[in-house]
């Protein structure tokens, strides 16, 4: 087929809808490798939209490619924990072996190097993803082996080889390199379940009475903001819509998070079966499971649980018998783009828009997807409601805290003995889990990801509870051995200004200046007033639209509080009234290329 | 350091770095003013009484123009060393000016278009040389604004400032008095 | 038509219930400052500069409704310096040449850095490289002024009500494209629309400029916002 072929036959696939937009793109990736101007043109043209409408998103995600990115595509992680775990000598090896730069492709054609942020996969840097599957644990050594195979020719299953995870990781439809390292499985998540229970008993209550269970058992949303559910259902069921819709956010961005990928491939139909809950609850008719695309090697498998579950009338008309009760969930993946965890991006980029946070009210649950009614659910939210509506109020909220009841899934990565995944009672304290997850001569813990707060040694008797040190679930052990500053907090920051979507003027430019400012401190450049300038940031980024921007500098501004010495030891202490960031030598140095002119 | 003469004149000095010299003729501007101004003051290094080099220290320095060469980067530290306060005049002082419109070109763009591959070289330059001697100043890699080179104490925006915001902010330094912004005289063309 | 009670800076006052915020503090002199909100036009809470208190928490006023018992609060130090902060970062985000500019005088941008006496702003100048579009027979686009409020992604459409102008990319790379498809016919009438729909001059229509000497452009002598208070 030719590609304008192509593009129609794809277009047709989803009836010419432009909210099925990010599907289109991603199929069209898939058969065309990337999406060149022309393509966006003809998009456009078989779409009726204005090709500025099709750019727009094209160019929003990552992972659509403008041009192409070599017959296979390698994105490397570049987030801190695979840079703890040796992602620059890979990368190194990568490029020797594939004789180009990340950001290239080879001169053959064959290999493009790329960086991605954070992949999900902390416990086992460093990673990268290659043609969308994952290939974790990687070496130098094991880098240039796939180069040479790629040279070769190889598949991707030939690539992988046969060394394939526990659990579904080995699955015929995953087969997959990705290890789920459970440490510890608690009682919600990874307790006992046999699928269909909670549907079957659920379905014996009325909506109102599911809602009140919840709401008895303070279910509070898992992605970190914590909400309570059984609320947020029931705005949703007061709500009027022609059409209500569940969301599962399975957007899990957060560098150092990767509950969510492990709950997919070894809990998806507690997944599923929570948003029939939710639909039961709320009224909703569709559901839809948005996944980040670096979990798309899940696709397959997922399609499959879903299937199964349509067959036992657990998803699909009249579900569990109840006549009227019809209910479905199809998966929306997403491409490379760390705001769209924030629902109403989620949201945008579902209808197949660029994933801008909207402005609230109205929130989702008034006027979500296609203007409708919506609950977003984090994954874990979802686990728990399910286990609730099963086993009782009392036996949730025997466990927790006063304000946190339940458990908490903890991503924990960085330089430990045992990363992974642990299921635990929230109001563990953070020294707890450092010794469970075997880390020693600890200098920081980033708590909740970037987003969170970094916590020195004199913090760690601290909870994690919704009281105390709220989570969405992960963290990052950083040893003494680290800068701090250097390996850490400026990876952070960089990350924030590449997620920002742009639209509100203090994310946008203030992510890049404060990372210029952040690289003149750690240059030792840096003066008191800008440490202060950085401190005062933090007023202007809390106007921000959601909470990608009000949280960014977090990872600058939660160092100087607790790290105050690393900033001050590195500050220039000359003569204040003369710049130490101006450098004339280094200001002379482009004349002297063109002149051959001296720079003394 | 010390400054004011023995009559208690304040000492003013000011120098056009990459400017054009406008902001100078904004303040010429003054009028009759200047009259008064000479009772308030004396001046030192300056282009209006052609004092070429510093002769004693100074507490205000005059600012016009960014900095585009290696000779704007020594004066204005040159100014920073022997004034006690210094004021950016103008635009280009402030953020480089037009001048600046260069800093989104790389150095040898500009260098080339100038000398070498420009409409007009021919002419000028038959043999395409880029000019480099010890006697001319070195072009730094972009403009930098004043306050990136050193510390600069006030700022008075305009292209040219308006000549009632030069003598307002002046009479309110020399006076010890917060400067006092005016809308009508507050512009940055 | 229903009205609804609500209090504003410490006064009560009545408004149209479901107003916008900006609108009903303006109807009762009460001057928020806005700079990617445009009347008639679809608010999207883009530069934040209108952010006030709405019963004590911080809300875009261009994006809020007026609703009974409401109690707004447009100014207070802490809002009045990071109103000052936001037009510093866009100054300092761009290519800002006032004396070359073709809106000075008339720019929105400019007069809210009048109002708030920017000298120099408190922020890194980043002086990004940055295009200047002249392909369109009748538009420029001029990315180095561009402040990237979406009036014009919001305000302007052909005749069959198609977008001309949308955003690429994300973040610190974020732009404003022009659809060289739907904006192929556009009228004289529409080029000068979106051009005055631009607060700043990152629109021009081709042959337009300088046409309104100093001295007698909108904000030559008085603060913007001096129509609603003084």
């Amino acid at each position: 087929m030719t590609s304008p072929e192509i593009i129609e036959t794809i277009i047709a696939r989803y009836q010419g809808d432009e909210t099925r937009l990010m599907d289109i793109l991603i199929d069209l990736q898939d058969e065309l490798g990337h999406l060149s101007s022309e393509t966006v043109v003809q998009i456009a043209a078989a779409l009726k939209i204005p090709q500025v409408n099709v750019e727009q998103t094209v160019s929003f995600y990552h992972f659509f490619a403008r041009e192409p990115r070599g017959v296979y595509t390698v994105y490397l992680n570049n987030s801190v924990v695979a840079y703890f775990r040796g992602a620059a000598e890979v990368a190194a090896a990568f490029e020797e072996a594939a004789q180009c730069r990340f950001g290239e492709v080879s001169a053959d054609g064959v290999v493009g190097l790329f960086q991605t942020a954070c992949i999900g996969m902390s416990d086992q840097e460093p990673s990268a993803l290659i043609n969308g599957h994952v290939f974790p644990r990687l070496t130098p050594q094991r880098a240039r082996e796939l180069v040479e195979g790629m040279r070769a020719g190889w598949t991707i299953l030939e690539l992988k080889g046969t060394g394939f995870g526990d659990g579904n990781n080995a699955h015929p439809l995953v087969r997959a390199l990705v290890r789920n390292h459970i440490r510890v499985p608690g009682l919600t998540v990874f307790g006992e379940y046999h699928p269909g229970e909670a549907i079957a008993k659920v379905t014996q209550m009325s909506s109102g009475e599911v809602i009140a269970t919840i709401k008895a058992a303070s279910v509070r949303g898992r992605g970190g903001a914590g909400f309570p559910t059984g609320m947020k259902w029931e705005f949703a069921r007061r709500a009027t819509g022609e059409m209500k819709y569940i969301f599962c956010n399975a957007d899990e961005g957060e560098p150092g998070t990767f509950k969510d990928r492990v709950i997919l491939t070894e809990r998806p139909q507690m997944v599923f079966e929570g948003m029939v809950i939710a639909a039961y609850a709320v009224g909703a008719r569709q559901g839809i499971l948005y996944v980040r695309n670096e979990y798309r090697y899940l696709h397959d498998y997922l399609e499959s649980v879903l299937e199964d579950m349509r067959r036992r009338n657990l998803l699909g008309a009249s579900i569990g018998g109840v006549p009227g009760f019809h209910f479905d969930v199809s998966i929306q993946f997403g491409a490379g783009a760390y705001v769209c965890g924030e629902e109403s991006a989620l949201i945008e980029s579902a209808e197949g828009k660029r994933g801008e946070p909207r402005d609230r009210p109205p929130f989702p649950v008034e006027k979500g997807y296609l203007q409708q009614p919506t609950v977003v659910n984090n994954v874990e939210t979802l686990c728990s409601v399910v286990q609730v509506m099963l086993k009782g109020t009392d036996w949730y909220n025997r466990m927790g805290t006063e304000q946190s009841k339940g458990t908490k899934v903890l991503s924990i990565s960085g330089d430990c003995d045992r990363p992974g995944i642990y299921e635990v009672e929230w109001g563990f304290s953070v020294r707890d889990m450092l010794a469970m997850a075997g880390a020693r001569d600890v200098q920081a813990v980033q708590v909740g990801g970037p987003s969170g707060a970094c916590i020195a040694p004199g913090e760690f008797d601290r909870v994690l509870a919704y009281e105390d040190l709220a989570t969405g679930g992960s963290l990052i052990i950083i040893g003494r051995h680290r800068d701090l500053l250097r390996d850490v907090v400026l990876n952070f920051t960089r990350f924030f200004r590449e997620e920002s979507c742009g639209a509100c003027v203090p994310c946008r430019a203030l992510t890049g200046m404060a990372q210029r400012i952040l690289e003149r401190i750690i240059d030792g450049k840096g003066r008191a007033e800008d440490v202060e300038h950085l401190k005062s940031w933090l007023g202007i980024m809390r106007y921000n639209r959601c909470g990608l921007g009000q949280t960014a500098l977090h990872p600058i501004t939660s160092t100087i509080k607790n790290f105050p010495h690393l900033y001050e030891e590195r500050l220039d202490q000359s003569d204040p009234r003369f710049a130490p960031t101006f450098d004339l030598a280094a200001a002379l140095e482009d004349y002297a290329a063109a002149t051959g002119a001296g720079t003394e | 350091m010390s400054a004011g003469t023995p009559t208690g004149k304040k000492i003013v000095a000011t120098t056009s770095l990459a400017g054009c010299f406008g902001c100078h003729m904004s303040f010429l501007d003054i009028d009759e003013r200047l009259l008064d101004l000479i009772e308030l003051v004396e001046f030192n290094k300056s282009p209006l009484d052609d004092i070429k080099t510093f002769t004693k220290d100074c507490d205000i320095g005059l600012i016009e123009g960014g900095c585009c060469n290696d000779e704007n980067v020594h004066v204005l530290m040159e100014f920073r060393r022997r004034c006690k306060t210094l004021v950016a005049l103008g635009e280009c002082a402030i953020m480089g000016g037009l001048p600046a419109m260069r800093n989104t070109i790389s150095l040898q763009e500009c260098l080339d278009e100038a000398y070498r591959l420009g409409p007009t070289v021919a002419d000028s330059n038959p043999g395409r040389i880029i000019p480099c001697d010890p006697d001319i100043p070195r072009i730094l890699n972009r403009v930098y604004p004043c306050h990136e080179v050193v510390q600069i104490d006030y700022f008075l925006p305009g292209c040219p400032p308006n000549a009632d915001l030069i003598w307002d902010a002046l009479t309110s330094l020399l006076a010890g008095k917060e400067l006092a912004l005016e809308y009508r005289t507050f512009k940055y063309d | 038509m229903a009205f609804v009670r609500f209090m504003l800076d410490g006064q009560e006052y009545l408004a149209e219930e479901g107003a916008q915020l900006v609108a009903a503090a303006k109807d009762c002199g009460v001057y928020i400052p806005t700079l990617c909100n445009y009347p008639g036009v679809r608010p999207k809470g883009a530069c934040r500069i209108c952010t006030v208190l709405v019963n004590g928490i911080p809300h875009t006023a261009c994006t809020t409704k007026v609703v009974e018992d409401m109690s707004v609060v447009t100014s207070t130090p802490e809002l009045e310096a990071f109103r000052k902060s936001i037009v510093e970062i866009l100054f300092a985000e761009g290519n800002h040449l006032c004396p070359i500019c073709e809106r000075s005088g008339n720019c929105e941008l400019q007069a809210l850095a009048y109002r708030y006496r920017m000298t120099v702003p408190q922020f890194p100048y980043l002086f990004p490289k940055r295009d200047v579009e002249a392909w369109h027979p009748k538009l420029i686009k001029d990315h180095n002024r561009c402040i990237l409020c979406k009036r014009c992604i919001r305000g302007i459409f052909n005749e069959e009500g198609q977008a001309i102008f949308a955003f690429g990319k994300r973040g610190d790379r974020l732009i404003i494209n022009i659809d060289p498809e739907t904006s192929k016919d556009i009228s004289d009438e529409l080029a000068q629309q979106a051009m005055d729909i631009c607060p700043v001059g990152a629109i021009l229509r081709k042959g337009k400029g300088f046409d309104v000497p100093i001295g007698r452009r909108t904000y030559d002598q008085q603060p913007i916002g001096s129509e609603v208070a003084p």
